[in-house]
């Protein structure tokens, strides 16, 4: 990638030793409004369903509005006033299904970030039919939660499903209630959930690992490093660029679940699997109460950017570090 | 031509000769499995210890694979049983007899009409896919070739809605819907996903990497703006809009939770959302949700199969954005 040149009229004529193109190309040449007829359609979809929608959002959160009711009355910072009381109705409901986001947020991250890693060291070797595997690796990810969702139903349900028989065949418990009973939900959940996602980390765990030149491991090997101490010092700080992607992408994925509940668990036992973002869709799209919906969802949103943030500091400091 | 990289990046070239000239160069008939080579200084093992481990890394690849990928042969094998051999608790691996009663009912149902949603889904899926490569490309060339007043905050704009969480527009973009009398129309499901930034962004980083030679040589020929984007840069940039298309397709395709609410009579749904509502109402019919599963799956998984190296590629390379 030597020839890096973009080719942006009006810098053109700072490019040293080309010739006499720089002088024809620093007219520009296009009229005016030629940018805008190409962003436009981009940018109309924009403005509507992004732009809008954030402002709308936040106007809805603070009126009580239900879609059937012709009136929608101003209720300040009342939808968020009552989520935050506990002698409300939706208070506690929305905080159950915040502690449920949590539980298997927390659960799943660290399967979600060191078991594709480990498969993804796997890969970077050289070996034939490397390309197989990471295809078989990533093929679950390429199916809808739906499908995934169905499967495993069935696959943990309680009396019939195939994971609690094969536990039997190898003399474990056999009568687990994956998808009525926690903690058992949430092993469920989670594994699930690494199953069908593990090849989307671990694909670009691959391309961060191999942008790591090979010269660094050559060195570290001179210098008499170990196969951990290579992972330490070489493999995981040439990572750090993917890293901070992949840990901020699995957060928010693993915040955002709702199809794997919705279909294992149905939210059970007695809503305790019923994650944020099943409650927001429920309260908003079928009981019609978007004024709470919107108030939970900007919580909800509040707090995975806070955690966001939380991360990207935590990476910039480790820089500093170095 | 910019071609998707392929698997071995010129990048680990350098990286393994000594991985590489092993294999390789003839070598001795395997030497028991010993680790007699290890006393070179900083080498692994001698070749027949490589050998070894790599059968041995080929073994453990292999089975994992196959367990790996074992639920959706269950699931396939489970389609073709009749109705008492799928609830069966004793899981079977090889349906007897073998039936397609499975796909018979499901296709020929009234109530859960499964090919009426294949066809929706296909439908909005390609639909979806169309719409944003014609919004997002002419967007995202703007962005990357083209200077123009407000460049700079419309790019800083819709980066920023990349970490803005998605579930606030949720609501809102229900009742801009609604308003469009979009609702339980294919539509919904269609437009409002292609206002994503994703597009424009990985559009956009892939036009930064063209080389600005040929759009200046067509300036000079005398082609405007348009017809240089159209005949020059749209040749160009095939492999990534094949691959911003194939991940459209295969968003949409996947989509649940948005299609889930916003559509609602049973011959507008998509295939998750149809099939989301079948389990509901056949909870206990496995021969039948699994035969859904099947047929939501199969479109996704033959595409995977024909370009799975364009998937991965897309995916890895929207990770190294950050």
């Amino acid at each position: 990638m030597a020839l890096r040149l973009t080719a942006r009229p009006t810098t053109a004529g700072a490019r040293p030793g080309r010739g006499a193109a720089p002088a024809r190309v620093a007219t520009r040449p296009y009229r005016w409004w030629t940018p805008y007829v190409f962003m436009g359609p981009y940018l109309a979809l924009f403005a509507v369903f992004v732009l809008a929608p954030i402002g709308y959002g936040l106007w809805i959160s603070l009126h009580a509005w239900d879609i059937n009711v012709p009136a929608k009355p101003f209720v300040g910072l009342g939808n968020y006033r009552e989520l935050f009381d506990s002698g409300s109705v939706e208070g506690p409901r929305f905080w159950t299904a915040m502690r449920a986001t949590g539980i298997f947020t927390a659960l799943s991250l660290p399967f979600l970030l060191v078991v594709p890693l480990f498969v993804a060291m796997l890969m970077n070797g050289r070996f034939r039919g490397r390309n197989l595997y990471r295809a078989v690796y990533f093929a679950p990810y390429v199916l809808g939660v739906a499908v995934v969702g169905l499967l495993w139903r069935f696959l943990l349900d309680g009396n019939i499903g195939m994971v609690n028989h094969y536990l039997g065949v190898l003399g474990l418990p056999d009568d687990i209630q994956w998808t009525t009973d926690t903690p058992a939900a949430w092993w469920g959940l989670v594994g699930v959930t690494v199953w069908w996602t593990l090849g989307f980390n671990a694909v670009i765990y691959l391309a961060g690992l191999q942008d790591i030149p090979a010269e660094l491991y050559e060195a570290a090997r001179v210098d008499g490093a170990g196969a951990w101490h290579r992972f330490l010092h070489v493999t995981l700080p040439g990572l750090r660029p993917v890293l901070l992607f992949v840990v901020n992408a699995t957060l928010l994925a693993s915040a955002n679940m709702f199809g794997q509940s919705y279909l294992i668990t149905t939210g059970a036992p007695a809503d305790e699997t019923k994650t944020a973002i099943f409650l927001i869709a429920e309260t908003g799209l079928r009981r019609f109460e978007m004024g709470t919906a919107s108030a939970m969802s900007f919580v909800l949103a509040l707090a995975l950017m806070a955690a966001s943030a939380v991360l990207f500091r935590i990476f910039r400091e480790r820089q500093e570090d170095r | 031509m910019t071609a998707v990289r392929s698997g071995s990046t010129p990048a680990s070239g350098p990286r393994t000769h000594e991985d590489r000239t092993a294999p390789r160069a003839p070598q001795p008939p395997r030497r028991a499995g010993e680790r007699t080579g290890a006393r070179r200084p900083g080498a692994a093992g001698g070749p027949a210890a490589r050998r070894l481990r790599r059968s041995l890394l080929h073994l453990v690849l292999g089975v994992v694979a196959a367990l790996y990928l074992s639920p959706l042969l269950y699931m396939l094998t489970t389609s073709l049983k009749t109705r008492g051999e799928a609830g069966a608790t004793e899981p079977r691996w090889t349906p007897d007899p073998f039936t397609l009663d499975a796909y018979r009912h499901v296709l020929g149902s009234t109530d859960s009409p499964v090919m009426q949603w294949f066809l929706n889904s296909l439908l909005a899926a390609t639909a979806h896919a169309a719409l944003v490569l014609a919004t997002a490309t002419p967007a995202a060339y703007a962005l990357a070739r083209m200077d123009f007043r407000g460049r700079g905050v419309i790019f800083a704009g819709v980066v920023a809605t990349l970490f803005v969480p998605p579930v606030i527009l949720l609501v809102p973009n229900f009742l801009i819907v609604n308003e469009l009398a979009w609702v339980d129309t294919l539509p919904a499901i269609v437009v409002p996903a292609a206002a994503g930034a994703f597009g424009v962004f990985f559009l956009r980083q892939f036009f930064l990497t063209l080389p600005g030679e040929l759009e200046e040589a067509a300036e000079i020929d005398g082609c405007n703006r348009w017809q240089i984007f159209v005949r020059v840069v749209l040749p160009l940039a095939r492999p990534a809009l094949v691959t911003l298309a194939l991940l459209s397709f295969l968003t949409n395709w996947n989509d649940f939770l948005w299609p889930l609410y916003v559509l609602l009579s049973p011959e507008s749904l998509t295939l998750p959302a149809g099939l989301a509502n079948f389990q509901g109402a056949n909870n206990i019919r496995y021969d039948l949700l699994m035969a859904g599963a099947v047929i939501a799956s199969v479109p996704v998984l033959l595409l995977y199969v024909v370009a799975q190296r364009w998937v991965i590629e897309g995916v890895s390379r929207s990770g190294l954005k950050g």
